[in-house]
């Protein structure tokens, strides 16, 4: 199989007395997307925000390739080509969508703190964001200021900073949340052209969306992991079927 | 061409004025010029960081107190080896409390600065340290010299008034490229929204400590020519007063721009200066004028702020003046 | 140190964290609940100081100046939330020090106006003026004592306020949830202004209390911020049983720094700040934020 982007072992998240994710292993490949689902509180958002560095997990380890991240903070972890797009919209409202593009391929930038020379000037990171801004689509806004985009393309600005970032890997929770059918549409294609040469980690509710985008699903319930498979595999999982797949019947 | 013409004309009746005003008002824009390097220091924590801090005075002082420290009985100290060492004290200071104050945020970070800068108060204040609550004498200016021969004495008001001057210039100068540099764009970013920022790869924490360190090194500047021009320092100029005065200079002038806090200083000094002459209850005039400051922005005259006191349209991102919103008003 | 004066420092140190309790309680009642940040609350505990100074001259009676002068405080809580404070909420926290510094200059002035600057004293209640004989040449003044019971009252009734009243529930979910209470139709602004009021109330009792036992000056009520910011840090934001811990562990701090280190006395509040901030910057009893 292809070369591993990113592996999760063993890993535990306890809030006070509750486990919200006990003995999650995951792996996700280079060129494939790989979906979490599970029902509500089975425990997603805490995986995705351990393995971006939000949460600092109380056991297990995870990979980054070859480097272990268990430790880092979101920022080193981005650095070491981790690159997550949110579920609520979190990009700069006040600034443009080149510049919230531009920023995000100055944080990869060889220098990202540089005192000298204005920011604008800077011709790479210039580049790597204009290509960012045209690959989702939003060149013709690139000079509009993030809080007048509708929301579909906030998503997609959203997806332009993290390729602008140049992620190995990209974590991307709930990008459909919210949208219209012909909105999702640019989005899913969107998201099935972004595992050429990374790996994507998908966590989504539109379970039409996700077995169609995925290449392999992990269902979470109750903070574990219950069955691992390509999309056939999990649709004919006894297991899944009665955890979440149940009541979903025109989705299985 | 009209972008260099504003700021041309300005230095060039900067430079005019001690030729034609008495040394009573080159004192005063000395003075003035001095709080608006530390205004425009603490506004790139404050506006460009989002870094509230109360500790400035702190700084300003230390570095003052280095001066006198550093000050030989009643000869002249060198400025080009004391005034490095006031920055530098300065500087380490905001190191020190900035590295702990960044542990925490917002409010906290309000109290832990304010309760850090009253600590090098009390240091000051309580120790035997150049006089303690007495203060210490800055017996002459500091200068430059060369072997015994001087080619700079601070001594005269207008020499004094224009090395201000020349540092004042430095001080827009250095801002103004760090504010547009990436490091500024990245600034205003975790300012904006620091999880989004963290997340994309910036070092929150060590982005700000720089900020703050640089922001502190520009009060001890202030500081420095502060204790040179009283010829005296005392424990206030350590005190959070100061600080919270050097805030509203800030707030005047406008968060998001480079030169406006330097306008809040003259506004605020001025406006000081008017009130001790007109009225013994002066503080109380600047309280209340300070109140309906802070309520006259609250109710909305915030958005007529910075294009009455210009945050310019080539800053850094910034909420006004990307908005358009704000251009709708406008045109 | 022998025994007897270890407990006298001891009492020393409880009884200074006690007022220091009561003032920083206050503050972080407000802040918890109403999400301001107040510099002006150190001037109410330095104007609660001159108005028992004041009052009390002119009746003759540390009772009814303690009555008035909590009053008067509270009355001006009031006053004060309705027409600055109650704007503040929501916004920066840079306002909202601004405009508590204005207040702060304003207070120093009409300090200055109506009493001037002078430094006073003020006497205890006759039968509490005494001292205790604890050995043939130490004793301990009854007052000292006196404040020590006194402040632990008033530290088990909000404490009783807050966990078993439902006024204290309100306070509660305010400070941890304040969309659930807006859910629950609670009138928040009738909440918020007594909250406030309060909050003044007890730094104003912080300064009466303490006035027969230090000076009353001007300057009072700025080092009495500081050390309730301390508090507040140490022991958590928005957090009264923090508070708690904060101001004794300040109480014993500085009483046992200035007996084993009085060089550095003043300093040693700080250091135990910063490694407060280095083991947990969120506060003793604060919630920790991953």
């Amino acid at each position: 199989m292809a070369d591993v982007a990113l592996r999760a072992s063993g890993l535990y998240k306890r809030f006070g007395g509750l486990s919200a994710v006990a003995d999650v292993s995951i792996d996700v490949h280079v060129g494939e997307i790989h979906a979490v689902i599970g029902p509500n509180g089975a425990g997603k958002s805490t995986l995705i925000n351990l393995l971006s560095g939000e949460l600092l997990a109380n056991g297990g380890a995870i990979m980054l390739g070859a480097a272990d991240i268990t430790r880092l903070p979101p920022d080193r972890r981005a650095r070491h080509g981790l690159g997550r797009a949110y579920q609520k919209t979190t990009i700069f409202q006040e600034f443009t969508v080149h510049e919230n593009v531009r920023l995000a391929a100055q944080a990869r930038s060889p220098k990202p703190l540089r005192m000298f020379g204005q920011a604008a000037a800077d011709a790479g990171v210039r580049d790597m964001a204009a290509q960012a801004i045209a690959r989702v689509g939003l060149a013709a806004q690139a000079q509009t200021v993030a809080s007048v985009l509708s929301h579909g393309e906030q998503r997609q600005l959203e997806i332009a900073m993290v390729l602008a970032t140049d992620p190995r890997i990209i974590l991307l929770d709930e990008p459909l949340a919210g949208m219209g059918q012909a909105e999702s549409r640019d989005i899913i294609n969107l998201i099935s052209s972004l595992k050429a040469g990374r790996a994507v980690l998908l966590v989504e509710h539109d379970m039409d969306a996700v077995f169609e985008l995925a290449d392999r699903l992990t269902v979470m319930h109750n903070g574990r992991v219950i069955a691992v498979g390509t999309p056939h595999e999990v649709r004919t999982h006894p297991a899944v079927r009665a955890a979440y797949l149940g009541d979903h019947g025109d989705a299985a | 061409m009209r972008n260099w013409l504003v700021p041309a004309a300005l230095v060039a009746c900067a430079i005019a004025l001690p030729f034609a005003a008495p040394t009573y008002y080159v004192q005063f824009v000395s003075k003035a010029f001095i709080m608006g390097i530390l205004a425009m220091g603490l506004n790139l924590a404050v506006g460009h960081g989002g870094m509230v801090s109360l500790c400035h005075a702190a700084f300003f002082g230390l570095a003052g107190y280095i001066l006198a420290l550093l000050s030989p009985g009643y000869d002249a100290a060198s400025l080009l080896l004391t005034l490095p060492a006031a920055m530098a004290a300065a500087a380490i200071a905001a190191l020190v409390i900035g590295a702990l104050a960044l542990r925490t945020r917002g409010v906290y970070f309000i109290m832990v600065t304010l309760a850090f800068g009253e600590m090098l108060f009390f240091l000051f204040h309580d120790t035997g340290i150049a006089g303690g609550s007495d203060g210490a004498y800055v017996n002459a200016k500091p200068e430059i010299a060369i072997a015994g021969y001087r080619l700079l004495d601070l001594a005269s008001p207008a020499a004094f008034y224009f090395v201000v001057l020349a540092f004042l210039i430095a001080t827009i100068a250095v801002l103004t490229m760090l504010v547009r540099s990436p490091f500024g764009h990245a600034l205003a970013a975790a300012r904006d929204n620091e999880r989004r920022a963290r997340s994309l790869g910036f070092p929150i924490y060590r982005l700000r400590l720089i900020a703050f360190v640089i922001s502190g090194a520009i009060a001890g500047l202030a500081g420095y020519f502060a204790a040179a021009q009283f010829g005296f320092v005392a424990p206030q100029m350590l005190g959070w007063h100061l600080s919270a005065t050097v805030l509203v200079m800030v707030l005047i002038g406008g968060l998001r721009s480079v030169t406006g806090p330097l306008i809040g200083a003259l506004v605020l000094i001025g406006l000081e200066e008017v009130l001790k002459a007109s009225t013994d209850y002066w503080k109380l005039a600047e309280g209340l004028i300070v109140i309906a400051i802070v309520l006259a922005l609250l109710g909305g005259v915030r958005q007529l702020w910075p294009m009455i006191f210009g945050a310019r349209p080539d800053a850094p991102p910034s909420r006004r003046a990307a908005s358009p919103v704000a251009e709708g008003h406008n045109g | 140190m022998d025994l007897v004066t270890f407990g006298v420092q001891l009492l020393n140190a409880v009884q200074y964290g006690m007022v220091l309790f009561l003032v920083a309680s206050g503050l972080t009642l407000v802040f918890g609940i109403l999400g301001v940040i107040n510099l002006a609350h150190g001037a109410f505990y330095m104007l609660g100081a001159y108005l028992a100074y004041w009052i009390a001259a002119y009746t003759g009676s540390f009772w009814i100046a303690m009555v008035a002068g909590v009053a008067i405080a509270f009355v001006v809580g009031l006053v004060l939330e309705s027409v600055f404070i109650r704007r503040l909420y929501g916004r920066d926290h840079l306002v909202q020090v601004l405009l508590s510094f204005g207040l702060i200059l304003v207070i120093d002035e009409v300090r200055e106006i109506l009493f001037g600057k002078d430094v006073h004293s003020v006497a205890p209640p006759a039968w509490l003026a005494g001292s205790i004989q604890l050995t043939d040449n130490l004793s301990y003044p009854v007052y000292r004592l006196a404040i020590c019971g006194f402040c632990m009252i008033v530290a088990a009734l909000i404490f009783l306020v807050i966990t078993r009243t439902k006024i204290g529930m309100i306070v509660r979910a305010g400070a941890e949830n304040r969309e659930m209470t807006r859910v629950l139709g609670i009138r928040f602004d009738v909440v918020n202004r007594y909250v406030f009021a309060v909050g003044i109330a007890l730094a104003a009792l912080g300064g009466i209390v303490i006035a027969p036992i230090s000076t009353v000056f001007p300057g009072m009520g700025d080092g009495m911020l500081i050390l309730s910011f301390v508090v507040v840090v140490l022991g958590g934001i928005g957090s009264v049983a923090g508070a708690a811990v904060g101001a004794l562990l300040i109480g014993l701090t500085d009483t046992f720094g200035k007996v084993f280190f009085p060089s550095v006395s003043s300093i040693l509040i700080y250091v135990l700040m910063a490694m407060v901030l280095l083991w947990r910057p969120n506060g003793i009893l604060g919630r920790r934020e991953v």
